[in-house]
């Protein structure tokens, strides 16, 4: 109950004003394309250097928190996802933005944030030492399991056919392998400089969701502009209120796999999201609706990828090892006023380290309230245009695509995918898939071969990987999952057969 | 009439060059890291460029720009193949990384493709076992690694880069055979990996360990350094531990411009930066992140090349 000691540091004067200027400028910052939750912290670290460590860290966390709430406002509206944690928000979210309920998809992602990302600092305050023994748990053999537990998602993500999901996640997977490999350095399909550190998966998601819908719009041409303005209907807050909580299934799922999940180092953040939209599709009553504009979707994903902030930060504060590219970058923050993470931070600055964990608590709120405040506002964008709206979202997937790195190579990269993906839509392909193959190949592959080579010094692969507890009941959970799959799988096939036979 | 001209076009030619230089810097300039953003390099980067707007320094901001990718290999290629040589876009190094990578080959650089200005940083490399490790000194790894080749697993940032180099060195010194586990991910990729006791035991930077150690999650039993650091003076370098380890594994940081890069331009880096790596602000940050500074002028540093090309070559040529 420390925690509750420091809450008056955050609501000194200078303290607040850093938390609501870090909260709105998080807020721009995530909601445009191309920059991440990871940069937007990075950019955010060189004003931390004339401030005192507790409020530098204040400005931090909720930029932090409020990025990554602020990713699904480009995610619903203009189906850019700001980052792999928005991936499984376009889904549900921009379909319904395309419906003119914008507002309510907005409303409800701020909320579900909010209940999400409370219930991850809470974790974090509370159960800080025991979740660090369940982070250092998952080595090699156990990230390889769960990788391929999310590549057996991939065939029921968002696709009409379970065989159109898989090779999409197939050219996912042959699209990981490109560039320099990590650990054996060696060189794959580099056919030009550009490749030569891999597909940059933010390029990448704002190629293949963005400029697929871009094209469409030209592709309508000028003839029918104005004949399909979208109404933009107005939704009270106390309703989204109301639906969240009639949606607790939803709700629930996505927190608590956000949580579990965001705490694995390395894999956490960018998963988090679509796992928890698979999960939650898959014990819905309402299964169908998933894709067409359904609200457990927008609830599943974003509480599941602000749930997953609090943790994230638990191997950071207690072992000193940061779990995600954020928390790296988070590091640096505190290194720079001469405080070491670990035990350190919690005996010797207290008031540092409770106040940063206070503050993303209190961001969590008034990211909720600034969200809300600018759903109904910020919903008006379905109403501009298509042919504006197609010029808009091509200059800002360009703009996002090059200041990931400022280079010109992850445009091109971008613009390929793009129109590729366009065709692939055609055939009924889905870009969902696709990315989560080019997240996960990596993740499985880095994995299967550090294993195999500590696998090799001591106990032998087959040992390594499919014995232990965890394996055991990893490889239990990939058995299930693709039973299932190959279960819905055929008795969709048999209600569709009588179907056709009746017709 | 001819001789005139050319005279004139080289009197010309002088002004301009001598104008530049001591005009030079007349816009902010721009540093490429080609690490990520929050990484060691980075981190370390934006604070010893952060005076260099002073009067007493260039006069003119430096932004920081990050390339990252491939382990450092695709915005060292891009320097190289790509950053105009006007003195206005600046690098950080890492070395032996870009030399090793060099070696290897598959990247369009080499030791002769840039010009080094002035070293910031040196943070050698030190091998760590997991608090609770039965090793307490480099003996005991020693011995366990002879009584069973092959089985010791040690953990390192990649390939190619100083802790794999100093793994190899600590082979060849004591005749063993360890297994080095490259992690994607980094140095806290390989960190967590001794910490968690996946593997045995793991090379690091002694900037990481140093922390880890504060932490009370590791042991440092050696440093792979000529001198012990100050950071850490109770550990015994490899050298006084019988192991004939040098400091060819040391990751010097620093910076650098394109070959091709104007004479006069290179001179008066040259002898700016050093005085603005010694200012005391930076320092202090720099100490206190727990980062240690390395200072060496451009001659240093030229000489400090040419020794890693060449240790580096006899060391990668069996591989």
């Amino acid at each position: 109950m420390e925690f509750i000691y420091y809450f008056g540091e955050v609501f000194t004067p200078l303290s607040f004003m850093l938390l609501l200027g870090g909260t709105i400028g998080g807020l721009i910052l995530g909601a445009t394309p191309g920059l991440s939750p990871t940069m937007a912290v990075a950019l955010l670290i060189p004003f931390t250097f004339q401030l005192e460590a507790a409020q530098g860290l204040i400005l931090l966390g909720a930029a932090y928190t409020s990025t990554v709430a602020g990713g699904a406002v480009s995610a619903i509206l203009l189906k850019i996802p700001g980052a792999p944690a928005n991936i499984a928000t376009t889904l549900d979210g921009h379909t319904m933005a395309k419906q003119g309920q914008g507002a309510r998809a907005l409303q409800l992602s701020f909320l579900a944030s909010a209940v999400g990302g409370i219930f991850g600092v809470l974790l974090l305050i509370f159960l800080t030492p025991v979740l660090a023994q369940w982070a250092l748990a998952f080595g090699p053999s156990h990230l390889f399991w769960l990788a391929i537990l999310g590549v057996t998602v991939i065939g029921t993500l968002d696709s009409a056919s379970v065989v159109k999901g898989l090779l999409s996640g197939c050219i996912g997977l042959w699209l990981a392998t490109i560039g320099f490999d990590d650990i054996m350095g060696a060189q794959r399909f580099i056919f030009h400089p550009a490749l030569g550190g891999g597909i940059n998966i933010i390029a990448a998601l704002i190629g293949l969701f963005a400029i697929p819908q871009v094209l469409t719009m030209f592709a309508k041409g000028r003839h029918n502009t104005g004949a399909e303005v979208i109404e933009v209907q107005r939704h009270s807050i106390m309703a989204a209120f109301k639906e969240l909580f009639s949606r607790t299934r939803a709700l629930s799922i996505g927190t608590l796999t956000g949580s579990i999940i965001g705490l694995i180092p390395g894999v956490g953040g960018q998963i988090a999201g679509l796992v928890a939209y698979d999960q939650t599709k898959k014990f819905s009553a309402e299964k169908d609706k998933f894709g067409t504009g359904h609200s457990e979707g927008v609830i599943a994903a974003e509480s599941a990828n602000n749930a997953m902030v609090g943790p994230s930060l638990v191997p950071l504060l207690t072992l000193s090892i940061p779990g995600s590219p954020t928390a790296a970058v988070l590091l640096g923050g505190l290194l720079i006023h001469g405080i070491f993470p670990g035990s350190d931070l919690f005996d010797n600055h207290p008031d540092v380290a409770w106040t940063f964990i206070n503050s993303m608590l209190i961001g969590q709120v008034l990211m909720c309230i600034f969200g809300l405040y600018v759903a109904g506002l910020a919903a008006r964008v379905a109403q501009v245009p298509q042919s504006v709206m197609a010029a808009i979202v091509l200059a800002l997937s360009v703009f996002g695509a090059y200041s990931v790195q400022g280079s010109m190579g992850d445009v091109y990269v971008m613009a390929c995918l793009g129109i590729g993906m366009f065709f692939l839509e055609r055939f009924g392909f889905s870009a969902a898939p696709l990315v989560l193959g080019l997240i996960l190949g990596p993740i499985a592959e880095a994995n299967f071969i550090q294993g195999g080579m500590i696998a090799d010094a001591t106990v032998g692969k087959a040992s390594y990987f499919m014995t232990g507890g965890l394996n055991l009941f990893l490889i239990a959970v990939v058995l299930a999952s693709i039973a299932y799959s190959v279960w819905m799988e055929l008795r969709s096939r048999r209600y569709t057969t009588k179907e056709e036979a009746q017709a | 009439m001819k001789r005139l001209i050319a005279g004139a076009a080289m009197a010309l030619a002088g002004l301009t060059g001598a104008a530049m230089a001591e005009e030079y810097p007349e816009r902010p300039l721009m540093m490429m890291v080609s690490y990520g953003a929050g990484g060691a390099t980075d981190f370390q980067a934006r604070i010893v460029t952060m005076t260099a707007g002073n009067e007493d320094a260039l006069g003119m901001p430096i932004a920081i720009i990050n390339k990252p990718g491939a382990g450092g290999r695709v915005g060292w290629n891009w320097f190289a193949t790509q950053a105009d040589p006007d003195g206005y876009t600046l690098a950080a190094y890492n070395v032996p990384h870009f030399i090793a990578q060099s070696i290897k080959g598959g990247v369009e650089y080499s030791a002769d493709s840039f010009e080094p200005i002035a070293n910031w940083g040196a943070d050698p490399a030190v091998f760590v076992v997991g608090a609770d490790s039965e090793f307490n000194s480099m003996e005991d790894v020693v011995a366990f690694a002879k009584e069973n080749p092959g089985k010791l697993t040690v953990s390192g940032a990649g390939l190619f880069v100083g802790h794999h180099i100093a793994a190899l060195q600590i082979d060849k010194a004591a005749g063993t055979k360890m297994a080095y586990i490259p992690t994607k991910g980094g140095g806290a990729a390989a960190m967590k990996a001794v910490i968690a006791g996946e593997v045995m035991g793991g090379i690091n930077n002694l900037s990481d360990a140093f922390r880890a150690q504060e932490a009370g999650n590791v042991k440092i039993l050696g440093v792979a350094d000529l001198e012990r650091n100050a950071f850490l003076p109770d550990v015994p370098t490899m050298m006084e531990q019988g192991l004939d380890v040098d400091n060819s594994s040391v990751n010097f940081r620093g910076v650098m411009v394109p070959k091709g890069t104007p004479p006069e331009v290179i001179e008066k880096l040259a002898a700016t930066v050093p005085e603005m790596f010694a200012n005391s602000r930076v320092a202090k940050k720099m100490e206190a992140g727990g980062s240690p500074m390395h200072i060496m002028t451009r001659d240093e540093v030229i000489e400090m090349w040419a020794q890693r090309q060449q240790t580096l070559n006899e060391l990668l040529a069996g591989l």
